[in-house]
């Protein structure tokens, strides 16, 4: 197992009964996605109804972890004491393929100084932080090959 | 019928402020610095403070109306207002909302005011400091996306790429409020001129961001007194009539997680028309801008977005000397702004909207006749005003 992108102190992600099944689909290596049961429509970030036919009665279905860099920025400037040895890290934007335009945040493995490219396609990869209690996982990415 | 409008009703009598500190050097109490910018904003009205009947502020101001009211001794209170949303989104919303207590008969004298101590309760621009953070929250702390910049550097990024934007623009912004405020002692970066190579050698906050396209943190509090448009000529300095007031933001920009559908935006794409059109101007008719700057590149999309030039025409329009007064083609953040003057979450540039209708600006754009202010870009909600002298009406 390699280790985790970015130095250990950030607040872990907390599972809460708007997201908690992404949460633990990520910890199965799987991406689930807000969907909405009547219109068939994906939506992200996580809302309580549906935004576009206000349906209660959302569901959640896996996604292939693939997409393309919508945005991107590589940060210098420390604002967390966990990050003050870190360096320069790269965060990307990424526009999941298949799922209704839906955007995730990550961060971009590899290299913090390699070239970052909008619309280039990345692949995701589980970062599991089995360590921490509760055990999380984080949805990272690196460039599709 | 006529148009609903604020066009004129309501006017700017008196401004005030504290001197500006550096962040958490404040010699008193961020309550304190609140009390004494109204007080000086009242004493520029020629009113006493007892006479004030309302209060409209923005992000969450801590310092509570019914509060002040009783340190003031107002002899009654009718107006008690807070715009949601956070940042300096808020300062033009504040006053179209204090105009609208005005217009409406709920207030008579309201006071528009913004007081922050962030040494004494906290930094905006640092991270949270907690060990875990749910909702929203996890899905983009956890990857290190913490502060403000990083939060919006991610839509000027795709702005930039879109549009093939230079970072020269982002320098000419940063270098029109350095050099304004050599010209204003009130200034925390007064005597503390900007050049091309200091901006180009200074290091990066997120690329494509600098040091010097960041705004400052400060300690300080400024004041508004607002009045009817038909009293404005009962008080000592020229009348400032507010022309228009609009705020809010287009479809779905507060989808969490970076999903706004239109994301590479200032939010004022719905406001701008709205603004223009209370206003019965364009922008041709805008003498001098004041167009608040978290972060630089906040401030090129909103100039965009206000029709000033276009996406493409970004990299020509935004030069030092078209951006600086007193003769530029649009004179820019004329006091210094939140990049080099204070920070106070953007209400100084309204006071120095005001400072420029009545002619008493240190950089003063000759002949200004209307005034405009952009507050709080790529936050929601937004918000815009424009000013203008009594010729304007
Ligand atoms: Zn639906």
């Amino acid at each position: 197992m390699t280790s985790p992108y970015l130095r250990p102190g950030l607040p872990a992600p907390l599972p809460s009964d708007l997201d908690r099944p992404y949460w633990e689909g990520l910890r199965d290596e799987r991406l689930l996605i807000q969907r909405c049961k009547r219109c068939a429509r994906f939506q992200w970030g996580p809302e309580w109804i549906c935004h576009r036919c206000l349906n209660v009665d959302l569901g959640w279905t896996e996604v292939e972890p693939r997409g393309f860099i919508y945005s991107h920025q590589r940060v210098w400037h420390p604002v967390h004491p966990a990050l003050r040895e870190q360096g320069p890290y790269v965060i990307v934007l990424v526009t999941i393929a298949h799922a209704d335009e839906v955007r995730v945040v990550g961060n971009l493995l590899g290299d913090p100084l390699q070239d970052l490219v909008i619309g280039a396609e990345v692949q995701g990869v589980f970062e599991h932080h089995a360590d921490a209690d509760p055990a999380y996982t984080l949805l990272q990415w690196r460039y599709a090959r | 019928m006529t148009p609903r409008s604020l066009r004129g009703r309501a006017a700017i009598v008196g401004i005030g402020e504290t001197d500006y500190y550096k962040r958490g050097q404040a010699p008193h109490a961020e309550f304190k610095l609140a009390l004494e910018a109204i007080v000086n904003a009242c004493a520029d009205a020629g009113i006493h403070p007892r006479d004030i009947d309302g209060f409209a502020s923005y992000s969450n101001d801590r310092s509570d109306p019914s509060r002040i009211a009783a340190a003031l001794g107002c002899k009654e209170l009718r107006f008690a207002n807070m715009q949601w949303g956070g940042g300096g989104g808020g300062g033009s919303a504040a006053i179209g909302n204090a105009a609208a207590a005005i217009m409406s008969g709920m207030a008579e004298c309201v006071v528009v005011f913004r007081a922050l101590a962030q040494g004494q309760h906290g930094r905006y621009g640092q991270g949270t400091a907690v060990p875990d953070v749910d909702g929203h929250a996890a899905h983009t702390v956890p990857y290190g996306l913490l502060s403000p910049a990083h939060m919006f550097v991610m839509k000027y990024r795709r702005f930039m790429h879109e549009h093939g934007v230079r970072q020269e623009a982002l320098r000419a912004i940063a270098m029109a409020s350095y050099a304004h405020a050599q010209e204003n002692p009130r200034a925390v970066m007064h005597g503390r001129p900007l050049d091309e190579k200091t901006y180009d050698d200074s290091r990066w906050i997120v690329e494509p961001w600098h040091l010097y396209d960041c705004c400052l943190e400060n300690d300080g509090a400024a004041a508004m007194v607002l009045v009817a448009g038909e009293r404005a000529r009962d008080f000592p300095h020229p009348a400032c009539y507010l022309l228009a007031a609009v705020a809010g933001s287009q479809y779905r920009a507060g989808a969490p997680v970076h999903n706004t559908p239109d994301y590479a935006t200032a939010s004022f794409k719905t406001l701008a028309p709205r603004l223009y059109a209370m206003a019965r101007m364009g922008p041709a008719d805008i003498d001098v801008l004041q167009s608040y700057e978290n972060f630089t590149g906040g401030v090129l999309m909103s100039i965009v977005e206000h029709g000033f030039c276009s996406a493409a025409e970004v990299n020509d329009f935004f030069v030092l000397d078209n951006l600086l007064a007193p003769d530029g083609q649009l004179p820019l953040n004329t006091s210094g702004g939140n990049l080099a003057e204070c920070y106070m979450h953007g209400l100084g540039l309204n006071l120095e909207a005001v400072r420029q209708i009545r002619r008493t600006s240190t950089a003063q754009v000759p002949r200004a006749e209307v005034s405009m202010v952009i507050s709080g870009p790529m936050v929601t909600p937004v918000s815009s005003c424009i000013f203008g002298s009594e010729a304007t009406l």
